[in-house]
């Protein structure tokens, strides 16, 4: 409970800091984290918690992104279509795709993840009415109401930080429930959780669709937070990226995707444009290949497990 | 209670389950025994639904099982043990039962109540452990219970789906004599409310326990009765009995 007020404090201080010290740039790249957070908590929830290791969750993240952005040249620009149709497109394509990929298993079902993902990034490229290979740039950010106005930076920020944190309690709430325990159950041991009763199938399906869903919402909120959808934001990279984030932070561990994202992307801020590296900063993901080695090694529970354990020592 | 009726398993030429007729009356401990590789591990798998029946049928209390899926049969009121012991090793004992117990009370498509603070669920789970004699093992995670104990977690999974019909698949594998007097005494204890089918190769246990036996030869049942008929009879003690009781 303090960790999380501490966290929340961190998050709300932010931008106000940023503003004090006039580095407003900051404040957008502070959004695209607590996105890029949201996206990588639909994923551990599968890989983390469902033991799934889905190797296509930039198809939903994508997914969402497109019908915000579709919708919005098409002149569909409030926040309360566009995003819950990005939501609701995202989980019809997790219940297909997760229904074929849950069918397999290990090494096949991270294969079959893969497939379905490169193959909508091709339909996305393809699609030229909506900008194809080029991507499709928005007329503007999403409309609210409330008299609130999304193009504003700071208004922006705090409403990301707001269904961020309305995620993150909802994924607390799954995975402390009865669905969130079998979920864990199978990922121990499917066959005796299919011993003792539960359907397995069903219930991954269930996870593998919740996931998807709020990957879908991130993406609603990336196509607005650079005003620009590309089929990039489906490309098996994205993908890795999302994976990375969850590895870094704590796979299964519920601090572990946002402080993933946190920590991934100011490496990259930082050392994609330092100029102390010069001409080397262009290798930046480098000395993240290093930290992600030295994690899966020596730290299998990622930062968001060093912290906890140091807590308890 | 369960009455298997031509029951066939192939595994590419082999012929694991040739066409097996097998009754286990209500009540009864049912012993199913045989040499290694008779069959008797994948009739239990056909039984209990994680493989399916090429062909013959599966019927239970009066209803055909054959074509429904495993947790509808859990549903229905059969539950397995492991051979090899299949349990959440992560997680604490109380909380591998209690997984069991939620099971079958009521539905796990609750995505917003904390589980944890159930107590009937709890409840049950701790009147199980103390069955199956776990009772101050509750906190402790399931990996790290010694191997008699972590067996007994075993059989107490599936007594915690509440089962009719309970197939225990060597419930004894790899004990102590002491060890295997406490599941003899679980047995024991629990034959009053349900009906057993136990494979076993402890041919002491076998005899103490079981009203009847089936003897399965190479995929084949070759003889089913009494115990006394069992040990009187001259194929059996042929194909399988004849060393070990003439050492007994």
């Amino acid at each position: 409970m303090k960790k999380t007020i501490f966290v929340l404090g961190l998050a709300v201080a932010f931008p106000l800091v940023m503003n004090a010290l006039d580095q407003t740039f900051y404040i957008g790249f502070g959004a695209r984290v607590l996105i890029y957070a949201m996206a990588a908590a639909s994923l551990n929830l599968v890989l983390g918690y469902g033991g799934m290791v889905s190797f296509g969750h930039a198809a939903f993240f994508g997914a969402g992104a497109y019908v915000t952005g579709i919708l919005a040249v098409e002149g569909l620009r409030s926040a309360w279509i566009a995003w819950p149709a990005a939501l609701a497109v995202a989980a019809a394509a997790a219940l297909v795709i997760g229904a074929l990929s849950l069918r397999t298993r290990g090494v096949y079902f991270i294969m079959i993840t893969l497939a379905f993902a490169q193959m909508m990034y091709y339909v996305f490229v393809s699609l030229k009415a909506y900008g194809g290979d080029d991507g499709l740039s928005l007329p503007g950010r999403s409309t609210l109401g409330f008299g609130l106005e999304l193009g504003d930076e700071l208004t922006w920020y705090y409403v990301v930080l707001v269904l961020l944190a309305a995620v993150l309690y909802l994924l607390h709430r799954i995975v402390h429930s009865r669905f969130g325990r079998v979920i864990e159950a199978i990922r121990e041991n499917e066959t005796r959780a299919a011993a003792i009763g539960y359907p397995v199938y069903g219930y991954k399906l269930a996870c593998f669709v919740i996931s998807g869903a709020i990957a879908g919402l991130a993406g609603a909120l990336i196509a607005n937070q650079s005003s620009y959808v590309g089929p990039g934001l489906l490309h098996w990279v994205q993908s890795g990226t999302l994976m990375i984030m969850v590895i870094l932070g704590g796979v299964g561990r519920f601090w572990g995707a946002p402080i993933g994202a946190a920590v991934l992307l100011t490496l990259e801020e930082t050392l994609s444009g330092s100029e102390a590296l010069g001409q080397y900063a262009l290798h930046w993901q480098l000395p993240v290949g290093v930290v992600l080695l030295a994690i899966v090694l020596y730290a299998p529970q990622g930062i968001a497990g060093l912290i906890a354990g140091r807590r308890r020592a | 209670m369960l009455e298997l009726r031509g029951l066939t398993k192939r595994f590419g030429g082999l012929l694991a389950v040739d066409q097996v007729d097998l009754a286990v009356k209500d009540g009864e401990v049912h012993a199913l025994i045989g040499p290694n590789g008779a069959g008797k591990t994948t009739i239990i798998a056909q039984v209990s639904g994680s493989l399916d029946a090429d062909a013959g049928e599966i019927v239970f209390r009066g209803r055909d099982l054959t074509r429904l899926p495993q947790h509808a049969r859990v549903k229905a009121g059969l539950a397995r043990s492991f051979q090899i012991t299949s349990i959440f090793r992560r997680f604490s004992v109380l909380d591998n039962l209690a997984l069991a117990v939620q099971a079958r009370s009521g539905s796990s498509l609750s995505f917003w109540r904390p589980v944890a603070g159930e107590k009937a669920l709890f409840d049950e789970a701790r009147a199980i452990a103390d069955e199956v004699g776990l009772s101050r093992r509750l906190d402790l995670v399931a990996g790290n219970l010694a191997h008699g104990e972590q067996r007994a977690l075993e059989v107490g999974l599936a007594l915690a789906t509440r089962p009719k019909l309970v197939l225990l698949d060597e419930p004894m594998a790899g004990m102590g004599p002491e060890e295997s007097q406490r599941v003899i005494a679980l047995i024991e204890r629990i034959r009053a409310r349900v009906t057993v089918l136990l494979v076993e190769h402890d041919m002491d246990a076998v005899f103490r326990l079981a009203e009847r036996i089936s003897v399965l030869v190479s995929g084949r049942v070759i003889a089913s009765g009494a115990p006394q008929e069992i040990r009187a009879n001259a194929e059996v003690r042929r194909a399988y009995l004849g060393d070990e009781l003439a050492a007994g």
